[in-house]
């Protein structure tokens, strides 16, 4: 199933609907590494509070599309991560490293906002 | 009912007399068997959390109930009766070898009076004593096992009472939780704990937690490791961890088994972790008399 990618302002928000196939992961991948390009996004959230497992592709691959939307000069937060796919995560050993976590998408729209106040970046455009 | 099982040289109707006349023998002494056995366990010093009245009283029972089994070959209303027994000496601190040790001494009481009644007769003694042994082992293990099971099942119980009120995750201020764990951490108990953070951090919205371990003793490099984890699990759930009251022992013990604790906030009281997770938050706390001068 393929996950639908949302224009919210400055930022990007990938909204997972159900289990996601290695597949789609790869297909989201290309989508979100393309459209932050193409709308000119500062932020990308990947929302994953319906995933109720994420395996070890999974998890690399977030951490992938992380590290490229960083390069693509944006930032990337993943939000609504349940309390026992964060605890079964830290135990296989796969801590997300250098990616940017919230609790849900309100918080993750704020922690973005912080960022971009923080750099300076913040509706540069379009104030003046 | 369950027969009793019997030496194979005793056919079953003779056994079951010899049963039978043990039963009368034991009717018929009944006080003087009982005061005497009573009188064992005062000088043996066993149940010395009873008095005398009470010792007598229980050995009442127990000797009835002994009978009434030996009698009925049927151990369903000893086993009721060690139950309840359990029950009420528990609490007052008998132990299991004085269980074991009272019940030894009457079946003791019992082979030394059959010794007296046959000394003449050594056939009939030997006889009655093969009805009488597997009968009287059955009747100790029943009431020791009894015992222990009632005490394991008080242990289970207070176990879950532990569980239950020992890791409360409170709420201090909008979106600031405090963990105080008090006493030792055992693997259960730290998996139980991560739990019951992880979710708290979900229905709180919390963004900062305190985790005070003042009150814990000692810590070991798996619960180290588990604190590690936690903290990691809170990061990808979006919150932050500051830990504080280290105590100096426990700040060794992870310093020498080489626990990395790099990526660890560590507070030195929870008052300063407070401090420190108000100023995450943004808060800023004034006395109210400057506040109105300010003002």
């Amino acid at each position: 199933m393929q996950v639908p990618i949302l224009k919210q302002g400055p930022y990007l928000i990938a909204s997972i609907q159900s289990a996601l196939s290695d597949e789609d992961l790869v297909q989201l991948r290309d989508a979100l590494v393309a459209q932050v390009g193409k709308l000119r996004s500062r932020g990308v959230i990947v929302d994953v509070t319906v995933l109720d497992v994420m395996d070890s592709f999974a998890t690399r691959t977030l951490c992938d599309i992380a590290h490229m939307i960083r390069l693509r000069g944006a930032e990337m937060v993943i939000v609504g991560i349940q309390p026992e796919v964060a605890f079964a995560l830290v135990r296989l050993g796969l801590k997300l490293e250098g990616v940017s976590t919230a609790l849900d998408l309100e918080e993750g729209i704020l922690y973005l906002d912080r960022k971009m106040i923080d750099s300076g970046k913040e509706m540069s455009i379009r104030e003046r | 009912m369950r027969k009793l099982s019997l030496a194979p040289s005793v056919s079953p109707s003779s056994a079951h007399e010899l049963l039978r006349e043990l039963v009368a023998h034991l009717q018929q002494n009944r006080t003087l068997l009982r005061e005497e056995w009573a009188r064992r366990i005062t000088e043996a010093k066993l149940l010395t959390a009873m008095s005398k009245d009470e010792i007598f009283a229980e050995a009442t029972a127990v000797y009835d109930n002994y009978v009434e089994a030996l009698e009925s070959g049927t151990f369903e209303a000893l086993q009721a009766y060690a139950r309840n027994l359990s029950e009420r000496i528990i609490p007052r601190g008998v132990e299991t070898h004085e269980v074991i040790g009272i019940v030894l001494l009457l079946r003791d009481v019992l082979a030394r009076s059959l010794f007296a009644k046959y000394q003449n007769n050594f056939a009939q003694l030997n006889r009655i004593l093969d009805a009488y042994e597997p009968a009287v082992n059955r009747i100790s293990n029943t009431v020791a096992v009894g015992f222990v099971q009632e005490r394991e099942r008080v242990i289970r119980e207070q176990q879950e009472a532990i569980r239950v009120l020992s890791t409360p995750v409170l709420q201090v201020r909008e979106r600031l939780l405090i963990l105080p764990i008090i006493g030792v951490i055992d693997p259960q108990r730290a998996r139980q704990l991560t739990e019951q953070l992880l979710r708290g951090i979900r229905t709180n919205r919390a963004k900062v937690v305190v985790i005070d371990i003042t009150g814990v003793p000692v810590m070991d490099a798996n619960v180290a490791n588990h604190l590690v984890q936690t903290v990691e699990a809170t990061r990808l759930l979006g919150a932050t961890v500051i830990i504080t009251g280290l105590s100096p022992e426990i700040a060794q013990t992870l310093v020498t088994i080489g626990v990395d604790l790099s990526k660890m906030y560590t507070v030195g009281d929870l008052q300063g972790g407070i401090e420190e997770a108000e100023r995450l938050l943004g808060y800023k706390v004034t006395p109210m008399g400057e506040n109105s001068h300010s003002a």
